[in-house]
């Protein structure tokens, strides 16, 4: 299947060919240039899962296939770093997401980036960004998965700045480059001890004997855990900063400043979810530490309820939708975080993880999209701005509605299915957890209903200066064909080709878990019918009856002020300040005094350099004379 | 009686160190360039004086001489030249005024 | 007789030449150092003649006061107007470059009083043109034919560059 690596190579040649052409391209050609680059990519993506996924089975699952692995780094025998292209049935699941949403993306971004300044640097990036995340999926190995990892911070950052003459697009992309490559140093060191005891990178030895990892460290602890669970919980580290778990989430509502395409495609269904991948990549290391797993449980399930209580009270569709997906994130993380071993029931979480990360990623890519056609329509993200849309943007508001539907966890939607298997994998292990996430769940429900009602029911605003219309057609195609997706994706018999050991599983709903789940998302839905149909005071004397609460929520419980805090009045006056002083005065002081001396020296002395020769002349016959002198007086 | 050797020496030594002199104090070009034809007669006058009194059978110093004086007259033909030259552009012939090209 | 003759004719060529190269260098007026150039360059003339070098001392007189001084004053009638003093050099300077002269003078006659040449007592007389026609043109041991050539290669050398220097563009 060596063929595969055109789904790397296109994007690479795409982006070269739009960033070195840029004007000299008209932008409706770069548009069209890189659109159809996608849909080639998407055709090749769609063909390699149909090839992987109907070969035969072996010992009842699909081997993994090692399409291309190229030696490009070698420093010693063990020390090697490879490129190449791994074919499993998780990262052909994600080849055929990334590429199906970065191809909606791309027909949408023709009409929802009309006329703008940059349109061709747009597409360039996108394709920069669809190559990086493509090849973080198909990493043969650690290290060839952090440098795509890396690959997708830095696009993520340009096209969070693509504004780059707004302020706040310029801080935002900063904050979430600056905090991303914080976690990814903890991914690095992570990379680093795993592979120095283990003396690999490559994810086919490494997951292949997970317990060598155990045998290699033993004797080796740090603070009273094991080095092996240390390097596990810092690889997770970079998954969290990328997946924006709690406390490294806060780059991500920021990220909202991008373009909305971007956001669907980066922040909400491919770039954010790698932390979730990596994790499933390296499930069978994090099976033998359940130390850490049970970290990331309880991580993911902070983050979760975290995330649903902000998203509550935010005002900014945008921002509602980014905590929604850090929410729908740390869904992944704890169901992953609850697995255990690779027996297929104890391991279930691991297929509800994918599950839902395939799903989310559509019907998440498609409320952003929605939320951009509203956007592009009324010119403001402000909810305040909005209100009985259904009538003026029919096609936006049906799939809106079933995506809300999908997320709430709504029969036969999409998202109820990956949805329900997280819960039932969360009930299995824990009941605590199980009811904190049915919680959750019905947080989710609301919020997203006060969204819908707030952006499509409600009251009309004045319109009367501009009277909001249907998006173009290259913007509701798009929407229609993933509204459609999430609407079957839901009867897909994932379980059979993704599950945690391989073998395939029939997925059956729990009915307890079913039926609770459904109830505690219409308590959820009809709560936010109740209030926010109509306009009404019943809002507002809510927030008032617990200001305290609401206002801390609107803030998002003051985490930013926190990192503000702890980064300007700690490290930066407290440590960085006194630093700087010191390079300032000392060592830039030492190195201006030498050149201040010889300055001076050179401007003392430069007066024997005069050009007069007849200067020169004296000084010559006056050593000559002394010379004479001294000749004379010896001899 | 014969002029004793060292009186011609003297003579020439006098004669150089006036052509030091000259060459260090005066700013007018053209004085540096006398100065430095005082300075090569009595160069000059060396070379003739000891070859006539201290090799009286060879000939070498005088031959000496004369293409010293050759190339004197070259010498002195072009840095007029130049001097000309550097006159027209600036209209003034002192060395201490010829600082474009400094630095 | 005939040696105190030259006794005094010495005496006067070495006034007029000690006397002579101080004034043209302590002179304001630069015709005027042209002129006592000119006496130095006859007087040097006479100390070859003295010398029985009479082919040099013809030489000295037709190329240097005739061709040389007759450059020198040309140019000094272009780049200055008559009877203009040039300005003097700083009072500094001018102490310095004494000094210089009259420890070099001092120097250089102590050095060469102390060192003890073996003068050998003059015999033949005059020089024969003829020989000095025959080393200048031959190519013997002691004959001069190619530094001959190449100050006569110099010399073209020299017209071409003067003509390119002094030119009017």
């Amino acid at each position: 299947m060596e063929y595969t690596v055109i789904i790397l190579l296109l994007p690479m040649a795409m982006f070269l060919l739009l960033g070195l052409l840029d004007s000299k391209l008209s932008p409706r050609m770069a548009g069209i240039l890189g659109t159809l680059g996608m849909i080639v990519c998407t055709a090749v993506a769609y063909t390699t899962a149909y090839q992987y996924f109907t070969q035969p089975r072996i010992d009842g699952e699909f081997p993994p296939v090692t399409a291309i692995n190229i030696e490009w780094l070698r420093f010693t025998d063990f020390l090697h770093i490879d490129l190449g292209i791994y074919l499993d049935p998780i990262s052909v699941m994600m080849l055929v997401v990334i590429t199906t949403v970065s191809l909606m993306v791309h027909i949408y971004s023709l009409g929802y980036m009309h006329g703008e300044i940059g349109f061709q640097r747009y597409y360039a990036f996108l394709s920069l960004f669809s190559m990086s995340m493509l090849g973080l999926v198909v990493a043969t190995n650690i290290f060839q998965m952090y440098i795509f990892w890396e690959l997708v911070g830095v696009s993520s950052y340009l096209l969070i700045g693509f504004y780059y003459t707004k302020p706040e697009a310029v801080s935002a992309s900063k904050k979430a480059f600056i905090v991303t490559r914080f976690a990814d140093l903890g991914f690095l060191i992570g990379i680093l001890i795993l592979s120095f005891y283990t003396k690999t990178f490559d994810f086919a030895t490494l997951t292949a004997a997970p317990g060598t990892i155990i045998t290699e460290t033993a004797g080796a602890s740090f603070l009273g855990c094991s080095v092996a669970a240390w390097a596990l919980a810092l690889i997770f580290m970079g998954g969290a900063g990328k997946s924006a778990m709690f406390p490294l989430h806060i780059w991500l509502p920021d990220a909202m400043e991008g373009p909305t395409p971007v956001s669907a495609l980066i922040h909400a269904a491919t770039m954010v979810v790698a932390g979730v991948y990596l994790v499933a990549r390296l499930f069978p290391l994090f099976c033998v530490t359940p130390e850490v797993l049970d970290f990331i449980t309880v991580v993911g399930a902070v983050t979760a309820l975290y995330a649903a209580i902000v998203a509550c009270v935010q005002s900014d569709i945008k921002r509602v939708l980014a905590f929604s997906t850090i929410s729908q994130i740390a869904f992944m993380m704890v169901a992953l975080g609850v697995a255990r071993d690779t027996d297929l029931h104890a391991g279930l979480g691991y297929m509800a993880s994918m599950f839902h990360l395939f799903t989310h990623a559509m019907f998440k890519a498609l409320l952003f999209l929605g939320a951009g056609a509203i956007i592009h329509a009324v010119h403001s993200n402000e909810m305040t701005a909005m209100g009985g849309l259904r009538k003026y943007m029919p096609i936006t508001h049906i799939t809106f509605l079933i995506a809300c539907l999908a997320i709430a966890g709504i029969p036969p939607f999409s998202g109820f299915f990956s949805k329900d298997e997280i819960l039932t994998a969360v009930m299995n292990k824990s009941l605590f957890w199980g009811i904190w996430m049915t919680v959750v769940a019905g947080l989710t429900a609301f919020y997203m209903f006060r969204l819908y009602y707030r952006i499509f029911w409600w009251n009309k605003p004045d319109y009367s200066h501009h009277t909001p219309h249907e998006a173009p057609l290259t913007m509701t195609i798009p929407l229609i064909i993933l509204a459609a997706i999430t609407c079957v994706a839901g009867f897909i018999p994932f379980g059979e080709f993704v599950s945690v050991n391989g073998q395939p599983y029939h997925i059956h709903l729990d009915p307890t878990v079913a039926t609770t789940s459904i109830i505690i998302a219409l308590i959820g839905i009809s709560l936010a019918t109740w209030l926010f149909l109509k306009e009404n005071k019943k809002p507002g004397a809510m927030a008032d009856s617990m200001r305290t609460l609401y206002t801390a929520a609107y803030h998002r419980f003051y985490i930013d002020e926190i990192y503000q805090f702890v980064t300007h009045k700690i490290i930066f006056a407290l440590i960085c300040r006194p630093i700087a002083w010191f390079d300032r005065h000392i060592i830039d002081g030492t190195m201006n005094m030498l050149a201040n001396v010889t300055q001076g020296v050179s401007a003392r002395i430069k007066g024997l350099q005069s050009g007069y020769i007849q200067s020169y002349a004296w000084i010559f016959l006056a050593g000559a004379l002394v010379i004479a002198i001294i000749t004379m007086c010896c001899f | 009686m014969e002029t004793p050797m060292i009186y011609y020496i003297i003579i020439s030594t006098i004669m150089f160190f006036a052509g030091v002199y000259g060459f260090i104090t005066r700013k007018n070009m053209l004085m540096m360039l006398i100065s430095i034809e005082l300075m090569l007669n009595a160069v000059d006058i060396n070379f003739a004086v000891f070859n006539r009194y201290l090799y009286p059978d060879a000939m070498e110093g005088m031959i000496f001489t004369l293409f010293a004086i050759g190339i004197a007259a070259a010498e002195t033909a072009i840095a007029i030249a130049i001097i000309i030259n550097i006159f027209r552009h600036i209209r003034n012939i002192d060395a201490e005024n010829l600082d474009d090209m400094k630095y | 007789m005939e040696s105190i003759a030259q006794q005094v004719i010495f005496y006067l060529l070495a006034i007029v030449i000690v006397i002579c190269s101080v004034l043209t260098v302590t002179t304001r007026r630069i015709l005027r150092a042209a002129t006592y150039l000119l006496f130095v360059l006859f007087a040097t003339a006479g100390i070859y003649f003295m010398l029985d070098y009479t082919f040099l001392g013809a030489v000295q007189l037709a190329v240097y006061a005739g061709g040389i001084l007759v450059l020198f004053v040309f140019s000094i009638l272009l780049t200055s107007h008559p009877g203009e003093r040039t300005p003097q050099a700083s009072i500094v300077k001018r102490i310095l470059g004494l000094i210089l002269a009259i420890a070099g003078t001092a120097i250089c006659t102590y050095a060469l009083i102390t060192y003890p040449f073996e003068t050998i007592p003059l015999t033949g007389g005059e020089l024969d043109v003829k020989a000095i026609g025959h080393a200048l043109i031959g190519m013997e041991k002691f004959q001069y034919l190619l530094p001959f050539e190449a100050i006569s290669v110099l010399l073209l050398a020299c017209i071409i560059g003067g003509i390119m220097i002094a030119r009017k563009r």
